[in-house]
């Protein structure tokens, strides 16, 4: 810690230095990091293979990376009031083969399985949310209890059995679809995670709802004073985000053509990770959506990058690991900011 | 729930003051799977649970958490043990931190088998039942090697396997598809050593569709004029078609596998796979459990394979699209065979 208190110290925005600078802006707009981090390494990778940066190419990344950006934005969410929710992943999961089993061995209608599914997932969110603001649990042991819970009731519901996407009606395949905008292809789970982001972008930044989550992340306690219910606050953002993960669910159903109980063991620190590489701090209200999707993308454009730079499996998951280390040290110094 | 009420029907015998060894009074013998949800470990559960019946032995199954947990192994064994049991079955989680353990179980007289994955050393276990995964590998590299020599095409191969740790299972199915094809392998030991140029990438699937569909995408990325795709497993071998698929490369590229699972022996009917290789977990299982029923009546213990340091539980090419020189049964033999 080089400032002092003394006077000079006044001066300092006037001639700063680059790196007071940076910090000061990265501070008013904490997009800005991970977007270059984004930039840097999509023309890195594209001088190491021209394959990289082709419309084709980049479609893939971004179709790769939407089930993750879904649940990942449902932990911006959380993460912003300074919670952490170790469930994403499980939810989604199970959700996927709740709605799978409705429609197959229920025999329901394809709409109502989705609802129904949606639902589940929704009242999963609500119980962590419950447990959170009620019994007054710290949000890392709930989601840590709720997630063994539904990791094993998937288990329980779906017999270890995969559900292939030719015995579910279209509607739950539906989100694997795609749009071809020349040699870029769009799939309808793409299209609807980002109009998701583009909606909470919204709520967040514009809506009292919003204003309420970062004052309730920032510091709760002086929220609470200012009149804010942060317990309802934090229940409607469990809750919410119980919802984009079971819609996260429903477009995994559709990138894999079926639902399988097996896959996602790892979306819930994935998703993490991408909200982490956003800009969005671990201690609550400093972040935003933009950030989450720009996180997710730079995880996705490094595997991918690497992959067809021939580098070892190994080495990828180093990679993003020391990307998840130098983001939380940036987020670490930009609060030092001064004023 | 059955487990439950036996429990709660246990408990009351203690609180009554009898004595709670479980009722039925027939040899007790143990099956420890790597989980509980893996269709491949379930299907093997009922297989055992079934030759348990008819050997007139009792059966218990344990699991651990997740693949790789260790803790919970040692802990069916501890149990075991405890209960007096005449030997056990375990597909283990860790085949080195496992064998303590073993030690143990062989000075209380239980006869140990591994199934489906061998221990290390070998023979800390009294037996190994499991598939040849070298020759699952091989008999599935000789059916493409002959499907493209006879439509006069060259391959150009994407190898999906299981993930970064050179698990013994996933490098025998590998290099055992190399030698098949007629690829020099390097060290058997090790995957990813050769440098031919028919090969165009490896990448991992962990096992499961999500992780198959993104390593066939990035190695399709890497390698368009990919034809010829080798898969650790169906569920990875499921993921892989719906990336190329997407690609509209599912006509002209062909997918070879391993397991004999029901989705996957659907997937050789409908033409999503070329060829996979069977193997028979009830199979294995059984074998296995008769083979402590029979240690347990006077003391005689299974025989390897002659040639090999396993008992061979078999594996059968599944294919609809047979060639020459390649012994292999049609999908309705396999549906009538396959398990999960």
């Amino acid at each position: 810690m080089s400032t002092t208190t003394t006077a000079a110290d006044f001066d300092v925005h006037r001639h700063d230095s680059f790196g007071l600078r940076l910090q000061h802006a990265l501070h008013g707009n904490p997009v800005l990091g991970p977007l270059a981090v984004l930039i840097l390494a999509i023309i890195a990778f594209s001088i190491v293979n021209t394959r990289f940066f082709a419309a084709a190419n980049l479609s893939l990344v971004l179709l790769q990376v939407t089930v993750i950006a879904t649940l990942a934005l449902g932990q911006t969410l959380i993460i912003l009031t300074a919670g952490i929710d170790l469930s994403a992943g499980a939810i989604a999961v199970f959700s996927s083969v709740l709605m799978a089993q409705f429609c197959f061995k229920v025999g329901m209608p394809a709409v109502l399985a989705l609802l129904l599914g949606l639902a589940c997932g929704t009242a999963m969110g609500a119980l962590n949310g419950f447990l959170v603001t009620r019994i007054k649990l710290p949000p890392f042991i709930v989601t840590l209890g709720t997630l063994t819970i539904f990791f094993s009731l998937n288990s329980v519901v779906s017999n270890s059995e995969t559900i292939r996407g030719s015995d579910m009606p279209h509607l739950m395949t539906w989100t694997g679809d795609t749009i071809a905008i020349g040699s870029f292809q769009l799939s309808y789970g793409s299209i609807l995670m980002l109009l998701l982001f583009g909606f909470f972008w919204y709520a967040l930044g514009r809506t009292a709802w919003g204003k309420h989550v970062y004052a309730t992340g920032d510091d709760a306690e002086a929220a609470r004073l200012a009149g804010i219910r942060t317990s309802r606050v934090l229940f409607s953002v469990y809750t919410v985000a119980g919802l984009l993960y079971a819609i996260g669910g429903w477009i995994l159903i559709g990138r894999l053509a079926s639902a399988s109980p097996n896959v996602g063991t790892e979306y819930n620190l994935d998703s993490i990770t991408a909200v982490v590489l956003g800009g969005t701090s671990l201690f609550g209200g400093r972040g935003g959506v933009l950030g989450t999707l720009i996180g997710a993308l730079i995880v996705g454009v490094f595997r991918n990058g690497l992959q067809l730079a021939g580098v070892e499996v190994v080495w990828q998951g180093f990679a993003i690991g020391l990307l998840v280390l130098i983001a939380v040290s940036l987020d670490q110094w930009i609060r030092k900011v001064k004023g | 729930m059955r487990r439950l009420m036996a429990a709660t029907g246990c408990v009351a015998l203690l609180l009554t003051g009898a004595a709670c060894n479980r009722g039925t009074g027939e040899p007790v013998v143990g099956l420890i799977t790597k989980t509980d949800t893996n269709p491949f470990f379930v299907t093997m559960k009922h297989g055992a649970q079934s030759a348990a019946e008819q050997q007139g032995l009792d059966l218990l199954t344990f699991a651990g958490k997740v693949d790789g947990d260790n803790e919970a192994q040692v802990q069916a064994i501890e149990n075991l043990i405890s209960y007096g049991a005449k030997g056990f079955l375990i597909t283990p989680n860790d085949s080195k931190a496992i064998v303590p353990s073993l030690d143990r179980a062989h000075k209380a007289n239980m006869l140990v088998i591994a199934l489906d994955t061998p221990v290390d050393p070998p023979d800390a276990a009294d037996a190994t039942f499991a598939t040849d995964n070298y020759q699952a590998g091989k008999l599935i590299g000789e059916w493409a090697k002959a499907k493209f020599t006879k439509d006069g095409k060259t391959a150009k191969i994407a190898m999906l396997d299981l993930n970064p740790n050179q698990v013994s299972v996933d490098v025998k199915r590998d290099q055992g598809f190399l030698e098949g094809f007629g690829i020099p392998n390097g060290d058997p030991n090790r995957i990813g050593d050769e440098n031919d140029p028919r090969i165009s990438g490896h990448d991992v699937t962990d096992g499961n569709e999500e992780g198959g569909r993104t390593a066939m995408e990035n190695l399709l990325q890497k390698d368009p004029s990919i034809n010829l795709v080798y898969t650790i497993n169906e569920p990875a071998a499921a993921g892989a078609y719906q990336a190329l698929k997407a690609a509209g490369r599912d006509k002209d590229v062909t997918i070879v596998s391993i397991d004999g699972g029901c989705p996957g022996v659907d997937n050789v009917a409908n033409g999503v796979i070329g060829a996979t290789s069977m193997q028979f977990p009830i199979k294995m299982a059984e074998l296995a459990v008769e083979a402590i029923a029979k240690y347990a009546k006077d003391g005689t213990k299974p025989q390897n394979t002659a040639g090999k340091d396993f008992y061979d539980t078999g594996v059968q090419l599944i294919t609809d699209d047979p060639q020459a020189g390649v012994e292999a049964k049609d999908s309705t033999w396999g549906k009538q065979n396959c398990w999960g």
